[in-house]
Parts: C-alpha cells; sequence; structure tokens
C-alpha cells in the first residue's frame, strides 16, 4: 500500500539516479522530502542538491544530464511555473530528465488542489507529458519514462504528471517490482555526447541564428516523433514483469459505442464506472482517456471517435479566449474525418473539484439528447438555473 | 567540417564540436591589417594579452614572432596597447592578392535567409 | 461491547464507503490508512485519501475510505457513506456528519455521550446504528495525550467481523513505527480499549 507520491519516490529509489536537485512543493512535496530520506541513509547512490528554487533546481538537473548523469526532479503549480524558461532549454540540450509533475491549480486564488493549470501551459516546451491515472500507473511509468527518454531516438525529457491529492496523496494497493528487476528494465544510461567527456570536448547551447534555429527544432520535433514507435516496444517489455500495457490512448469499451468521453487522469475512474453503468442500461457509452498528451495520439484518437453519434470533451484546465487544451487536440484530431463528430467541450474540475458519477451521466445524456452548444460547457461550476443548458 | 545542409545533418541536441571555432576563418572580416616591425618589437606581450582572436604568435623562447592572419580581424588593439608602436595598421584592400582558401566564409553563413 | 458484530448490510452498492470527520493532528488519515491496510490484507480492494484544508493543527478535514471485491476506479470525495467516524466528539454538530448518509450507516463517534441520547440528538433514521466510544478519555489515560485514532479504529473492528482486533493493533504498530515502543504499547492498548468500551446504539 502506497500514494501517488510514494510510489514516484520507490520508483526513484530503485531507479537509482546519479542527480536529484529539487525545491518541494505541495502536493509533490513528499517525492523530494523521500527520496532526501532514501539519500540519507544511504540506500541510493544519487547527488541529492538542495537549492533555492525551483528555477535552480532544474537549472542544476539541466547542467547534471547534459553533464551525463540521470537526473530525476519533481515539482507542481508555482514551482512549475518557475521553471518555465529552462523547460524548452532542457528539451533543446535533449536532457533525458524524468520530472514527476504533481498537478496543482496555477492561482490566484491559491489553492492547492488539482487541475492541468500547471502542466498544460508547458505542452509545447517540448517535453513528453504522460498522464496517470492512479499510483500505480505512476511507478509503472517513471520505469517506461526513464528508457523513453534515454533511447537514441527519442533523447527528450519526461514528465510523468499525477493528480495532486487525488492521486499524490490516496492510499492504494500497488504492485513494485524487485529492486533487481527495474535495475535490469532501466539498466545504465549511456549519454552520447556528455558535457564531461573530455576526450571528446563538446559545447552546448551555443549562438544559433536563423541560419540553423529551424533545423535544431526539427531534430527535436523529430525525437518527439518517434515517441509512439519506441514507447510501444516499452509499455510491452515492461508488462512481461508487471503484466500491465498502458496505450498512449486508453480505450474503455469504445470500438463499439455509440457515445465518448474523453478525459484525462484521475477522474477517469468515475467515467468507466458510469461507462458500464450506461451499458448496463443498454445504452453504447464510451471512455477514452489521453494519457500522453504529447505526443498526442491524434490518429489513435482519429480511429477510435470515427462515426460516433456523439463526443464529448473534459478539459480539467481552462484556455481562457480560446479551446481548452484537450478539446483543441481532440478537434484538431478530428478534422481529417470526412464525416463531422458531434462535439461537446466541457470545463470541470478546476482548483480540485470533483467529478461525480451524476456528473459523467449527464454528459452522457446531453450527447443522447443531441444537445450542443457552440461554446464549452461546465461541470459542477455553481451557476444560475437558466445558463448551462438549465443545469 | 562541411556546413550541414539539412537538417538531418545538423549536430544533435544543439551542441558545437569541441575547438570547432579553430575552423571559422575570422581574418575574413579584416579591413585593417596589423604589420609587425621586429626591430622595435621589445615582446612585451601587451598585444599577446589583449588580442581578442589569440592570433598573436609566439616562437619558443615566448617572444612575439608574428602575426596570425587566419584569425585576425583587424581590430587594431594590438595597434593601441604597443609601448614602442612596434605594430601599424593597414588598408587589407592593398594586400588583397593574398591567397585565402581556409575555412568558411563568414559573410556567407545567412546566404539562405537573403 | 461483548463480540458478535455489526453486519454490514451494503444493499446493491459494490462499494462500501467511509467517510472520517476529524480535526488535523488527530490521526484521521492515519487511521484511514490502517484500515484500509487491514482490509488489503483480507483480500479486498481499497483505498484511503483524505481531503485536504490547508493543514493546520484543529482545522476540520475529513478522510475517505472505499473498500470493494472488485477494483475500485472512482476516486471522487465519498458522499454517500456506509460509515461515518466522528473522531472529535464536537464535530457531531459542527461538521454535519449525517450529510448523504446511506439510511442504514453506523457512526463510530468518539464521544462521553450516552449512545441512545447521542443517537436522538443526532435525530437519525431507525436503520442507522451508532457505536460510541469516549476515545479521547482512553488515549488520555493510556498516552497522556488526545490522539483518538487508535481506539477509534478498536471500535471499528466490530464493523469487520473477520479481522481480529489484534489485526488493526499490528497495522497501527507497522505503520506507526516512527513512535517510541512505550507510546506504541499504549496505543495498543487503547485499540483494545476502545474495542472492548465500545457501546451501540
Amino acid at each position: 500500500m502506497t500514494s501517488g507520491n510514494l510510489a514516484f519516490a520507490e520508483a526513484m529509489r530503485q531507479v537509482n539516479p546519479d542527480v536529484v536537485a529539487a525545491y518541494p512543493i505541495t502536493p509533490s512535496t513528499e517525492i523530494p522530502v523521500k527520496f532526501a530520506e532514501f539519500v540519507a541513509n544511504g540506500m541510493v547512490d544519487s547527488e541529492y542538491v538542495a537549492v533555492e528554487s525551483e528555477h535552480s533546481a532544474i537549472t542544476a538537473c539541466v547542467g547534471a544530464s547534459v553533464s551525463g548523469a540521470r537526473v530525476m526532479t519533481a515539482s507542481s503549480a508555482n514551482g512549475v511555473a518557475l521553471m518555465h524558461e529552462i523547460f524548452p532549454i532542457a528539451a533543446s540540450f535533449r536532457a533525458p530528465i524524468i520530472f514527476g509533475l504533481v498537478n496543482r491549480s496555477l492561482g490566484a486564488p491559491v489553492n492547492i488542489h488539482c487541475d492541468h493549470s500547471d502542466s498544460m501551459p508547458e505542452r509545447d516546451s517540448g517535453w513528453i507529458q504522460i498522464y496517470c491515472e492512479d499510483a500505480q500507473e505512476v511507478y509503472d511509468s517513471v520505469l517506461l519514462a526513464v528508457r523513453l527518454a534515454e533511447h537514441e531516438d527519442v533523447l527528450t525529457p519526461v514528465f510523468v504528471c499525477q493528480d495532486g491529492f487525488i492521486t499524490s496523496h490516496c492510499y492504494e494497493p500497488v504492485e513494485l517490482l524487485s529492486d533487481e528487476t527495474v535495475k535490469k528494465f532501466v539498466g545504465e544510461r549511456k549519454a552520447k555526447y556528455p558535457l564531461l567527456d573530455v576526450d571528446n570536448p563538446v559545447s552546448y547551447g551555443s549562438f544559433t541564428m536563423s541560419e540553423y534555429y529551424f533545423e535544431i527544432k526539427r531534430t527535436q520535433i523529430e525525437g518527439m516523433n518517434n515517441v509512439p514507435r519506441v514507447y510501444k516496444e516499452l509499455t510491452k517489455e515492461l508488462a512481461e514483469y508487471t503484466g500491465r500495457e498502458y496505450p498512449a490512448l486508453d480505450a474503455y469499451r469504445a470500438e463499439d459505442a455509440e457515445y465518448l468521453i474523453v478525459i484525462m487522469s484521475s477522474a477517469t475512474g468515475v467515467v468507466k464506472d458510469v461507462v458500464d453503468e450506461m451499458r448496463e442500461r443498454g445504452v453504447k457509452a464510451g471512455c477514452l482517456r489521453v494519457r500522453f498528451f504529447r505526443p498526442f495520439p491524434a490518429e489513435d484518437l482519429k480511429k477510435l471517435a470515427k462515426g460516433k453519434k456523439g463526443v464529448a470533451v473534459l478539459d480539467r484546465s481552462a484556455s481562457i479566449g480560446g479551446t481548452a487544451p484537450l478539446a483543441a487536440e481532440v478537434k484538431s484530431a478530428l478534422y481529417g474525418l470526412s464525416e463531422k463528430v458531434p462535439l461537446q467541450e466541457y470545463l470541470f474540475g478546476l482548483g480540485g473539484r470533483d467529478l461525480y458519477p451524476r456528473d459523467a451521466e449527464k454528459v452522457f445524456s446531453g450527447l443522447m439528447e443531441n444537445d450542443y452548444s457552440d461554446t464549452a460547457r461546465y461541470i459542477g461550476l455553481l451557476e444560475k438555473d437558466e445558463e448551462n443548458g438549465g443545469n | 567540417m562541411s556546413k550541414p545542409k539539412c537538417w538531418q545533418d545538423v549536430p544533435p541536441a544543439t551542441i558545437a564540436w569541441g575547438a570547432s571555432a579553430l575552423d571559422v576563418e575570422t581574418g575574413l572580416w579584416r579591413s585593417m591589417r596589423p604589420v609587425l616591425d621586429q626591430n622595435k618589437c621589445i615582446s612585451c606581450l601587451k598585444c599577446w594579452l589583449q588580442c581578442p582572436d589569440s592570433s598573436i604568435k609566439t616562437n619558443e623562447e615566448g617572444r612575439v614572432c608574428g602575426i596570425n592572419m587566419f584569425f585576425c580581424k583587424g581590430c587594431g588593439v594590438c595597434a593601441q596597447v604597443c609601448p614602442v608602436n612596434a605594430i601599424s595598421m593597414h588598408q587589407e584592400a592593398d594586400f588583397n592578392n593574398e591567397n585565402r582558401e581556409h575555412g568558411e566564409d563568414p559573410g556567407r553563413v545567412a546566404d539562405h535567409v537573403k | 461491547m461483548t463480540d458478535g458484530g455489526i453486519v454490514m448490510e451494503n444493499g446493491n452498492k459494490k462499494t462500501l464507503e467511509v467517510r472520517w470527520h476529524g480535526r488535523g493532528g488527530q490521526g484521521a488519515k492515519s487511521a484511514s490508512a490502517i484500515l484500509a491496510e487491514v482490509l488489503f490484507e483480507e483480500g479486498k480492494h481499497v483505498q484511503a485519501f483524505p481531503e485536504y484544508g490547508a493543514e493546520r493543527q484543529g482545522a476540520p478535514m475529513r478522510a475517505y475510505n472505499r473498500v470493494s471485491d472488485t477494483p475500485i476506479r472512482r476516486r471522487c470525495s465519498v458522499e454517500n457513506p456506509n460509515i461515518v467516524v466522528i473522531v472529535d466528539p464536537t464535530m457531531v454538530v459542527s461538521s454535519n456528519p449525517c450529510e448523504g448518509c446511506m439510511s442504514d450507516a453506523v457512526y463510530v463517534v468518539n464521544t462521553p455521550e450516552d449512545a441512545m441520547a447521542l443517537r436522538s440528538r443526532m435525530n437519525l433514521s431507525v436503520d442507522a446504528r451508532v457505536l460510541v466510544v469516549d476515545a479521547t478519555k482512553i488515549t488520555l489515560e493510556e498516552l497522556g495525550q488526545n490522539r483518538p485514532n487508535a481506539p477509534l479504529l478498536g471500535a471499528l473492528s466490530h464493523l469487520f467481523t473477520d479481522v481480529s482486533v489484534e489485526t488493526f493493533a499490528d497495522h497501527f504498530t507497522k505503520k506507526m513505527k516512527q513512535l517510541s515502543a512505550p507510546v506504541l504499547e499504549a496505543n495498543r492498548r487503547a485499540i483494545l480499549r476502545g474495542r472492548e468500551e465500545a457501546v451501540l446504539a
């Protein structure tokens, strides 16, 4: 029995990274705290760098990573925001950092609870983004992320995201692998151009104007494009030890479904429960959970959403003045379909508001009644009766 | 090393190979050329210290013995700091019959954006 | 209360849900985790999760458990609990513990109050049951501190008839191993007393 945070920390212990530089922040605090304990007790060989800010934490991580070290860290919310400047640099340096991102709202007002407003602004930073549904998936994803990030065709840092408190602090059974198995699976990092290799000197991040900047970005895009192929092999390989395989797009009773909810992370469970209840009542309901937001599994989504009677997309972060991140991706993925799939956008769960079974049921009912609006609707928002189609 | 012609040939991860500055002929940027008068030079090494391109050549005894025209940009710092006026600056155009085949031409680097 | 236990009927609801009402520092979070661990060892699927506010000693907080024979997927807060644990006597009034409860819910309450009197004061339905234990008094006597979670776990053991109270005590010791041996011993006594001194109404 463990929690999402402690499962992440335990995976870190087993991976035994060379360097961890971190600055704790709620709700990811337990990750660096627990790991510092492992360091203090001599249970890992890692160098733990205690820094004075998140900006310094990620900067130290980048330095260590390009030096050839295997590097991990964690943060949330405002800590992630303070790191923002360095994220694209880490990605351009092809520094395969593993990052425990425990999702928390970005205020104001100050709020410690979950939504995806901290990780979504980083979707264009060039990092891989994996969103986990539960603590088991967090644990498994850390191991997968190490191999994925360091793969020579990928060389891209990874955010392993989990929902703050809901997943990070929920105490539940998690199956752990033996230290030997983890060691065998993750192996050692073999950096290709480590800064500390004085016999083959290189410099990172040199000045590049318009003549090659574009080409360097294109190489990053190629690394990201290679993720689906590399990841498919890796999740199969890990499943040989765990029996658990995680597709980039988790489809639940979706293939023959007429109505779909597309959602991410911990709120998926309640939708799956409701899908089962609807199925018992003869409604062909289904659920798609987007696990990889970067790279976005657009092709898989297009295939699974094709020909549906209705699709609802539930975003846990807003893009104020525009389309919310998940809805924007889903709409973009479905654009290539010759026949338009009716789609309704919803916002839910900002600042930790729960998604209840009745909420998911209502979303399915809306789809079944062919009730759509041009703008996004809100789930669980306190609002006047006439708004939101008479909520 | 030849210039990359496509994105696949660009070195990964923003890296520049070690000592790659040695391939860049900054001497092509020169419009004024320093000329050393060995008879006046006292080898105080002020020019050697100040030169931004490490272009002042020294011999085995550590005495100034010439200027590397592959790297010298003609900034004239050496002539300015020389206490005995052993270095004088002359128009590069007067020397343009010399061979310049080394390295890449920095003036052509951004050709494709023009 | 003598042995025999309370049979938990759960109708067609697949998952048994527990809601804890406590104050920061009283151990509700730890107790919910221990309960989950005990039932996990019994082969159940379990969840234990707290609902955090700003974390302060004495501030009202809630924690939750889900227990099921099948995997638990939903992770929202518990709205319709089968079991309500009231960790602090003052919270019978202040925390609205009956909100959304199943009509046959069992209330496990830390209070010096008489079980019948409390029952009528809470205005519960006929199907509901109340199990009271003066957990504060027990821990003041055993530990010299108000840490009511241990006796409440002892009282809760009446609801899970397949599990011995010693199992609860063992898990408490395992989970709280950072405490000193005398404190762990005192908590063990408190758990056993919690079971013995619980009164059902």
